[in-house]
């Protein structure tokens, strides 16, 4: 007689009506289950299939490039996506600013007791596709459970490796002064569809989150030969938060045209509603990109024949300035600075 | 968008500047207080001040709910989070005004302080009732603008009979404000804050009306033009005064017809005065005891006053010695006069509440306008 338990006598997991418990975290024979019936399935690839603590993968040649991100983004499921599609994207992003083409995932979940199985499926699947459509496969994984209470619902942290080619050396530290600074498109997306859902907020306009996965994008940008100094995605803080991390990397002061920067009319109008800057709501698909000024007409053509950078613009140039400031010339006529973002605008906002 | 972009177009701003470039030709010099800090936040954000000429300066005035709020005030709020286990509900920009012991709403928070950040009263209300068990407090600042509102939730958990929500209540006055700032020896005695006309409030005189202002066009001879708070509404303003002013005029005049009549809001006063009636006298950041210049709960609403119903008793507390907070909160100092702005006292790190919310005179410079000054010094 086999250890084994016939095949029909287990249950399957009662995903429509089930709910995490903390047994699902204990390492035990519940956990084995979640992981193949839900995570397994999903996500699966060679690497993964390899069932041990780690996963063996090929190395390439050229530099690794690593990147790391945690997401506790609330409300969960938001216009335009959610944090399972969300925690693959941010992670490509980083990995793909750096040059780099994203090969592996690692996903990692705390879960909170109680939480039900039938929105953690939504949110493995839709994490699952949007790492198949990025071509970069989850490989390794982990799983705990925290009582009622101590979460909020699930939180996913994703760890993301590529490779970039030798030579290729891209830094917030490069910028010249002269450099044109490129943004993408419009500002502000991510961080007001996730506001006009939050429970104490909710109003009704249609903007949808920006989340996207930019590598293809990126790509695209490197190919045209152009000489890119720097490539930035600006999440948390927004434009204006990633423009100073760079001025103060580099060294310069840069100087931004309001007119120039692109914010859909809706997105500038909740801003307006709720009393926040555009410049400082978060982005989940768009990238600056700082180059030579003699390319940048060529980088804009490029980035423009993209459909993720289809509303992409010059926005601004770099100067040499020993205070590092970031300054606008406002549509009014006047000139400011565009400061760091000081304490906390939109919490939990990926 | 619509009824925005029309107040923020640069093209309009060149010719109002022209004008004013024209009509403020003279030797004569004009100093203006701009009353509001939404007024102070657009001078500093579209660079106004670079558009006008030297002779035209203007000065910031008190109008910044969280600036004014003494450290007392913002002491009982943390108390009633760590001591009695309350849940208080207050607006974003008061959970970082610096109080005592090194702390804030939002520190008292990191220390285990049930405190949240909420965008209206009702939201305070409806966090109430779905905390039966716990007791929840509605921290409510602001001038007139925001007073209305504190008024009507008070009424609606009484209509509801919700019984653990109470509002600590420090709705402050500008008409008041403005006539302490008139009688400021440094305004009436010394000179050493030259005020020939005030740009009135835009939201507040929406509620309150243009006729409380009447009162100091004639009595101190000072010109009062009341602006909405875009750009344009400013600079127009700006222009208003300096040709009342030319004309020998001293009069109440409004710009910001689009929203305030001389009545104001008449539903909205009767339910403040139906729910608030006035404090003998207040304690204001800067401006020290102002008699009549807040409002508090009656006590036919008792049951909803806080201030009431914990007990608690004011306890001044003075500002740190290096603030000039309160100097810069009478217009007899510049954020750039204070010796801590910038160095000590940032956006992240306020010491005093100037620095706080971007309405308040010293954020506003550090924020948008700060490059001018170290490009004197670089030269």
């Amino acid at each position: 007689m086999s250890g084994e338990v016939k095949k029909g006598y287990v249950r399957g997991l009662d995903i429509k009506n089930g709910r995490v418990d903390m047994s699902h975290g204990s390492g035990g024979r519940a956990m084995a289950q979640l992981i193949e019936e839900l995570f397994a399935a999903a996500f699966d690839n060679e690497y993964l299939r390899q069932g041990n603590d780690g996963a063996l993968l090929p190395l390439a040649a050229g530099r690794l490039v690593m990147a790391t991100d945690a997401h506790v983004v609330s409300p969960l499921f938001f216009p335009g996506g959610d944090i399972g599609c969300l925690s693959v994207h941010g992670t490509i992003n980083d990995v793909a600013v750096m040059g780099a083409k994203p090969l592996y995932l690692s996903a990692s979940f705390i879960l909170e007791e109680g939480f039900p199985l039938a929105d953690l499926q939504r949110i493995v699947q839709s994490m699952a596709a949007a790492a198949r459509e990025a071509g970069v496969p989850v490989v390794t994984g982990d799983t705990k459970v925290v009582e009622q209470g101590k979460a909020d619902g699930v939180f996913i942290s994703t760890t993301g490796v590529g490779v970039v080619t030798d030579g290729l050396d891209l830094s917030g530290a490069n910028v010249l002064p002269g450099d044109a600074i490129l943004l993408s498109g419009s500002i502000g997306d991510h961080g007001m569809a996730i506001m006009s859902r939050r429970e104490n907020l909710s109003f009704d306009v249609p903007i949808e989150s920006d989340t996207a996965a930019l590598h293809g994008l990126i790509e695209a940008m490197l190919e045209s030969g152009a000489d890119i100094r720097c490539l930035r995605d600006p999440t948390r803080g927004g434009l204006a938060t990633t423009l100073n991390e760079i001025a103060r990397q580099s060294e310069v002061g840069l100087m931004i045209n309001e007119e120039a920067i692109p914010v859909k009319p809706v997105v500038a109008a909740a801003c307006e509603f709720l009393g926040l800057d555009p410049l400082y709501v978060a982005n989940e698909g768009k990238l600056i990109a700082i180059c030579n000024a003699a390319d940048a007409g060529k980088l804009l053509e490029v980035m423009r024949a993209h459909p993720l950078a289809a509303g992409a613009a010059i926005i601004g140039s770099a100067h040499a300035d020993p205070h590092h400031f970031v300054q606008m010339k406002t549509a009014f006529g006047g000139r400011r600075n565009v400061d760091w973002l000081a304490g906390e605008q939109l919490p939990r906002i990926c | 968008m619509k009824y925005i972009d029309e107040f923020r177009d640069g093209e309009l701003a060149k010719n109002i500047v022209a004008n004013i470039l024209r009509e403020a030709a003279g030797d004569k010099s004009y100093s203006f207080m701009e009353f509001c800090g939404g007024h102070t936040h657009a001078i500093s954000r579209y660079g106004i001040a670079d558009l006008l000429p030297a002779n035209v300066r203007m000065v910031h005035g008190p109008g910044c709910p969280v600036c004014v709020l003494p450290i007392g005030r913002v002491d009982q709020a943390i108390r009633l989070a760590l001591e009695r286990n309350v849940i208080v509900c207050t607006y974003a920009d008061t959970l970082r005004v610096p109080a005592s012991d090194n702390l804030s709403l939002m520190r008292a928070k990191a220390r285990g302080g049930d405190v949240r950040m909420i965008y209206s009263p009702q939201d305070a209300l409806k966090i109430a009732r779905e905390h039966p068990q716990r007791e929840v407090v509605f921290f409510a600042i602001g001038f007139e603008t925001t007073t209305p509102p504190t008024a009507l939730i008070i009424k609606q958990a009484q209509a509801e009979g919700v019984t653990n929500f109470s509002v600590l209540c420090n709705h402050v006055l500008t008409p008041a404000a403005i006539t302490h700032i008139l009688q400021s020896p440094e305004v009436r005695q010394y000179g050493t804050v030259p005020l020939d006309g005030f740009i009135g409030p835009a939201h507040v005189s929406v509620v309150i009306g243009s006729q409380p202002y009447e009162h100091f066009a004639h009595e101190y001879r000072k010109p009062v033009v009341i602006a909405g708070f875009e750009p344009l509404d400013v600079l127009q303003a700006i222009l208003m005064l300096i040709r009342q002013i030319n004309d020998g005029r001293a009069e109440v005049e409004n710009e910001f017809t689009r929203a305030v009549t001389r009545e104001g809001n008449l539903k909205a006063q009767a339910m403040v005065s139906e729910v608030l009636e006035l404090r003998r006298s207040f304690e204001w950041r800067g401006l020290g005891e102002v008699p009549y210049s807040a409002l508090k709960i009656r006590p036919a609403y008792a049951q909803f006053d806080a201030e009431a119903r914990y007990g608690i008793v004011y306890q001044p507390v003075a500002d740190n010695k290096a603030c000039e907070c309160g100097a810069i909160l009478r217009g007899v100092k510049k954020p750039q006069d204070c010796k801590v702005f910038g160095t000590v006292c940032t956006p992240e790190n306020p010491l005093g509440s100037c620095m706080v919310s971007s309405e308040g005179a010293c954020a506003a410079h550090y924020s948008y306008g700060r490059f001018k000054d170290v490009e004197v010094v670089s030269r």
